[in-house]
């Protein structure tokens, strides 16, 4: 056992620095939670200051709740974000599987290019990829954005994927051939369950940046029927006039959904890390 | 039930070859060992009779039946792996019972068959377990129980006592050989040790750089080895082997100053050729002689002894008496040279 982790100081040290950085990054979100509680004039007024009798209102959130579909946002939100990271990783996981189980010809060239994505932002082909749209008609669909989405996680989803993939050990799957099972049933009852951590990461990874998107957004599917949450509470934010109330309280709502999606994978996560080796 | 017959069989990975040429006839019913240092292709042939790797040349059949390009499912083999490779997510029993679960057979045959293999192996009150909750033994029943649930015509056991303690081991050892005589099916059996090898087999293929050096059962092997690798792996602790000349029709051994007589076909005068000779053959006896006693091991019932001979030559030999003859004394060694065999210097080929 290590020593230094019965180093009560050094625990100490450990703690404090982890809180401090709890402390930091929930800061934003606390200071917006705080803040959409309270009237526009305290807002400015005070901004570090709790909500108190007085300068308490759900003004904000009325405003949210009246103007624009809110609802109709996150549910386009949530299946944007759903059937993205269901694609990501189902076609990640099956090209990683290809790339790390299978020697064919231009394995390693295969491998490389995917990964090349990672390094490319996809955002430098918007033009191309708005023409394309347009072009097939997806414009103003959530088809668009879920495929755009699909494509940007990929690369990174068959990177790590095909790392972990590769550690699955051999016998394992022979076993699972001499058993008569077909190269799909070796996947999905096999391999995938033993790589769920990674899935969860990779998930984990997509989810926040995709639910987070205003580019891909505002300039494919801006349409209202389509509106992501993130585009719709644009509305509140305007040219001249900002309604900081409704811009505060739609930002909180907007963080409950993604919440309970990272809480669902972040089990797994754990789930995955501690239910021991294959030996 | 059907034996296994190997023709000519070729293994290459691009350019490098690694099977050369392998001829086997395995019987039905016979429990056989592939054993060799590691490296020797001896997994290779193994995963090729499984399906596992490509054949690249030659045939395979398993009874009447050519499998050499057949999915390894079809042809009618179960494995046990040395890694278990156990289904980390699913309960003992459906460990045992997937395979068959997969193909399609009904569940009450499945149970039927699993509750078979676990009355067999004594698996009963560990059905409901996952296998990180099992201790090595436990999972090694349970990936021998999977492969019996199969009802396979061919067993294939790739190593499968390495991970495992050696008391653990020979239990198991037991087991494997308890199982046999129950099932009776034909069984090939991978091992880099020739404790098992010979305990097990009825028959042993000893192989070398992916060649085989020879096939017999393990007293041929242990009494008439063909050559100097067979003679000196088949065997604990291993055959000594002493230079030596040939000299008037009997070979002359410089390590022990001693001209042993011997009625093989012998090369000519001043040839060199090997003596071999094992540890169980050799005498020894306290005083006046060249040979130094360097190291006394003592097991209890048997105690090998390392001498050192005074051209550097060392030398093992097992004594059973348990009088103590003190390390670093001057000991005589005597042998009778009827259990010497003869090497050729050159080709290490046993000269008969």
């Amino acid at each position: 056992m290590n020593k230094a982790r019965h180093n009560p100081f050094n625990t100490a040290l450990m703690h404090g620095a982890l809180i401090l950085y709890t402390l930091i990054a929930l800061f934003p979100v606390f200071i917006i939670l705080i803040n959409s509680f309270k009237e526009r004039r305290a807002i400015f007024r005070e901004p570090m200051a709790l909500p108190n009798a007085e300068s308490f209102s759900t003004i904000g959130y009325e405003t949210v709740m009246r103007q624009g579909d809110f609802f109709l946002y996150v549910q386009n939100s949530l299946i944007v974000t759903v059937a993205s990271l269901f694609f990501i990783l189902l076609f990640g996981a099956m090209a990683a599987y290809a790339l790390s189980e299978y020697r064919f010809r231009g394995n390693m060239l295969m491998g490389l290019y995917l990964a090349l994505g990672i390094m490319i932002p996809i955002r430098i082909g918007t033009v191309a990829i708005l023409e394309m749209m347009v072009a097939t008609g997806l414009v103003n669909t959530l088809w668009a954005l879920i495929l755009v989405y699909t494509a940007q996680g990929l690369p990174l989803a068959v990177f790590i994927l095909s790392e972990f993939m590769r550690q699955v050990s051999d016998d394992l799957k022979n076993a699972g051939r001499i058993d008569g099972l077909s190269e799909y049933t070796i996947f999905f009852r096999l391999v995938l369950p033993l790589v769920r951590p990674a899935m969860a990461t990779v998930a984990v990874f997509n989810m926040i940046p995709i639910w987070n998107d205003l580019w891909f957004p505002l300039i494919l599917a801006p349409a209202e029927e389509t509106k992501t949450l993130t585009l719709g509470s644009q509305v509140f934010i305007g040219q001249f006039v900002t309604d900081w109330n409704a811009v505060l309280s739609a930002l909180s709502m907007a963080i409950l959904p993604v919440l309970i999606l990272y809480m669902i994978f972040s089990r797994q996560l754990i789930r995955g890390l501690t239910s021991g080796a294959v030996k | 039930m059907t034996g296994v017959t190997l023709e000519k069989v070729i293994k290459r990975y691009g350019d490098t070859q690694v099977i050369h040429g392998v001829d086997l006839q395995i019987e039905d019913g016979e429990f056989c060992v592939f054993v060799g240092p590691s490296g020797c292709g001896k997994s290779t042939l193994l995963r090729m009779i499984a399906g596992l790797e490509e054949t690249t040349d030659g045939q395979i059949a398993i009874g009447a039946r050519d499998v050499t390009h057949m999915d390894p499912a079809k042809r009618g083999v179960a494995m046990v792996f040395q890694t278990y490779a156990l289904y980390p997510h699913m309960s003992v029993a459906e460990n045992m019972g997937f395979g068959l679960r997969m193909t399609g057979h009904p569940k009450a045959e499945i149970d039927q068959k699993v509750a078979e293999a676990s009355r067999i192996l004594k698996l009963d009150e560990y059905l409901k377990r996952k296998p990180k909750a099992l201790s090595g033994g436990q999972r090694q029943r349970v990936a021998i129980g999977r492969a019996i649930v199969r009802g396979p015509e061919v067993f294939l056991f790739d190593e499968p006592l390495s991970n495992l303690d050696a008391e653990l081991r020979v239990d198991m050892r037991v087991e494997i050989a308890r199982l046999h005589k129950e099932i009776g099916a034909t069984m090939i059996y991978v091992t880099h040790d020739q404790v098992e090898a010979m305990t097990l087999a009825d028959k042993i293929v000893v192989l070398r750089a992916g060649r085989i050096e020879q096939v017999g059962s393990p007293m041929e092997l242990y009494k008439d080895p063909d050559n100097r690798f067979v003679a000196g792996f088949i065997g604990s602790p291993s055959m000594n082997f002493l230079p030596g000349t040939v000299r008037g029709g009997a070979v002359h051994v410089a390590a022990l100053d001693r001209t042993v007589p011997t009625d093989v076909a012998l090369p000519a005068d001043g040839a060199s050729v090997l003596l071999g000779i094992r540890p169980q053959h050799l005498r020894v006896s306290e005083g006046g002689g060249q040979i130094r006693l360097d190291i006394r091991e003592r097991l209890g019932g048997v105690a090998y002894d390392y001498l050192l001979a005074p051209d550097g030559t060392k030398i093992i030999a097992e004594t059973r008496g348990d009088e103590a003859i003190p390390e670093d004394t001057m000991v005589q060694v005597d042998f009778d040279a009827s259990d010497a065999l003869v090497f050729d210097g050159k080709t290490e080929q046993r000269l008969r």
